[in-house]
């Protein structure tokens, strides 16, 4: 027999869902507030929110130490952007620079799932999507982490976003008003407590517009 | 020429794994820690065993130590390498105090600190086998966290490590409040120890309780808990039981 010994993995799963919607002026960005490994909560409120510049915010599940490197690398990122240029990186900057950080270790990835969501340089909202090891896309809304294949369905069911390949490309922005966005966010994360056990505790709603940033919290199933 | 050096790049050859380094597994091992906010600050528990695989080594380990003024450390995990960290704690400790400027690092720093050398040493694949508890009060804010071997951390308002996230930490979730007494918060935590006591075999009946306040870190004599166990499921748990011996 071989000898029995206790084993380690660098990588841990810790759970958690995160949702962005876009709107003609605004964006949604949500996630719940609980931190599991494996069959343990560790914490229900822990936020999966950062915000990275006036007008991005990113949501992260994945492996927590990671989302957490990433997002000091981000904000290490963002400083010295705005000591050279004297301003706040845009979101769709921000967006090429998450997907170069996160391709940088392409070969001992971030395992981190992130949302990156915000205003455009127009003032339009906007949303994007990456896998672990950066590759991206804009989109209208997205859910990642462990709820998103409960979610992702019931989004695409929900707001028919127009195909990527339609020629002349058509705006991904949802029609939903800045209500009903939040409303949706609140019944998709409802029901993904019910079924993902690495969801639940509280959810929190990030609302980005005009106004600048508003912050909702809403109580979820804690079992 | 010589004979002797001309075998030495052989030796490499074999891989990073002949002359590895690295703690692939850990030897002498802490079990649980537990720690709690109350009124005035944080209460930790620890015990004082400290096993070889499933050996009862050692049974008079230290496994909570106070940090500079503010903080408190309790591990559980490899011991070996929770004397490291301390290592390094004091040399940080040290250079902060050498600045001489009336400032000192918080429980918040030094738990920042302890998340960037668990993840840069697992970043590594060298980790230090560890899951470490930090309390700590500093102008009148509490801190209360955690860092497991890989980096991942976290605040709350209780904590445990290894078996006490399992067996304690839902006793804290339905016993715990922010405004316990002392005495209360000492009932609590002696409450868990006991259940990890009669539940995770490498605990053993010696352990410590340690605070810290605005006024510092005081850690208490290592004292036995009272126990019970003359159940009769405990003194012949087989009587009734059908089996083929």
């Amino acid at each position: 027999m071989t000898k029995q010994h206790a084993n380690w993995s660098p990588y841990d799963n810790n759970g958690g869902t995160c949702v962005a919607i876009a709107g003609a002026d605004y964006c949604v960005i949500a996630a719940d507030t609980r931190m599991s490994t494996g069959y343990n909560i560790l914490t229900r409120d822990y936020s999966k929110i950062c915000k990275l510049a006036d007008k991005s915010l990113m949501a992260s599940s994945g492996f927590q130490a990671d989302v957490r490197a990433l997002q000091k690398q981000l904000s290490a990122r963002h400083l010295i952007y705005q000591h050279q240029h004297n301003k706040q990186m845009s979101c769709p900057a921000m967006a090429q620079l998450l997907s170069n950080t996160l391709y940088y270790k392409r070969f001992f990835p971030y395992y981190a799932f992130n949302v990156l969501g915000g205003l455009d340089t127009e003032g339009k909202g906007c949303v994007y999507t990456y896998d672990a090891v950066g590759s991206y896309e804009r989109v209208g809304y997205s859910a990642q982490g462990s709820g998103a294949t409960l979610i992702t369905p019931f989004l695409d069911n929900q707001l028919k976003s127009p195909s990527p390949l339609l020629l002349p490309a058509k705006d991904a922005v949802t029609p939903l008003t800045e209500e009903e966005a939040v409303d949706l966010v609140k019944v998709v994360f409802a029901s993904a407590t019910e079924r993902d056990i690495y969801t639940g505790d509280k959810l929190e709603i990030v609302i980005l517009n005009a106004n600048g940033i508003q912050c909702e919290l809403m109580d979820l199933r804690k079992d | 020429m010589n004979m002797v050096d001309s075998a030495q790049p052989f030796k490499t050859l074999l891989g990073p794994e002949s002359d590895s380094q690295r703690t692939q597994y850990p030897y002498v091992t802490g079990t649980s820690v537990v720690g709690v906010k109350y009124k005035d600050g944080i209460l930790m528990a620890s015990d004082m065993g400290a096993s070889y695989g499933s050996t009862l080594r050692y049974k008079s380990v230290e496994r909570m130590k106070p940090i500079g003024k503010h903080s408190l450390l309790g591990a559980s995990g490899e011991i070996s390498d929770f004397q490291e960290i301390l290592h390094y704690l004091d040399e940080l400790i040290l250079y902060d105090n050498m600045w001489d400027d009336g400032n000192s690092l918080g429980p918040k720093e030094v738990h920042s600190y302890l998340t960037r050398v668990m993840y840069n040493r697992r970043n590594k694949f060298n980790p230090f086998w560890n899951s470490l508890v930090l309390g700590g009060v500093k102008n009148g804010q509490k801190y209360l966290g955690t860092v497991s071997m890989i980096g991942v951390h976290f605040e709350d308002s209780h904590v445990a490590t290894g078996f006490g996230n399992h067996l304690a930490r839902p006793i804290l979730r339905e016993e715990w409040n922010e405004n316990m007494s002392y005495e209360d918060g000492v009932k609590l935590l002696e409450k868990c120890m006991r259940v990890l006591l009669y539940r995770d075999r490498s605990a053993v009946n010696k352990i410590q309780i340690a605070k810290i306040t605005e006024e510092g870190v005081t850690i208490s004599r290592p004292y036995a808990l009272k126990t019970f166990w003359e159940f009769n499921a405990f003194k012949n748990p087989t009587v009734g039981a059908e089996g083929s011996w």
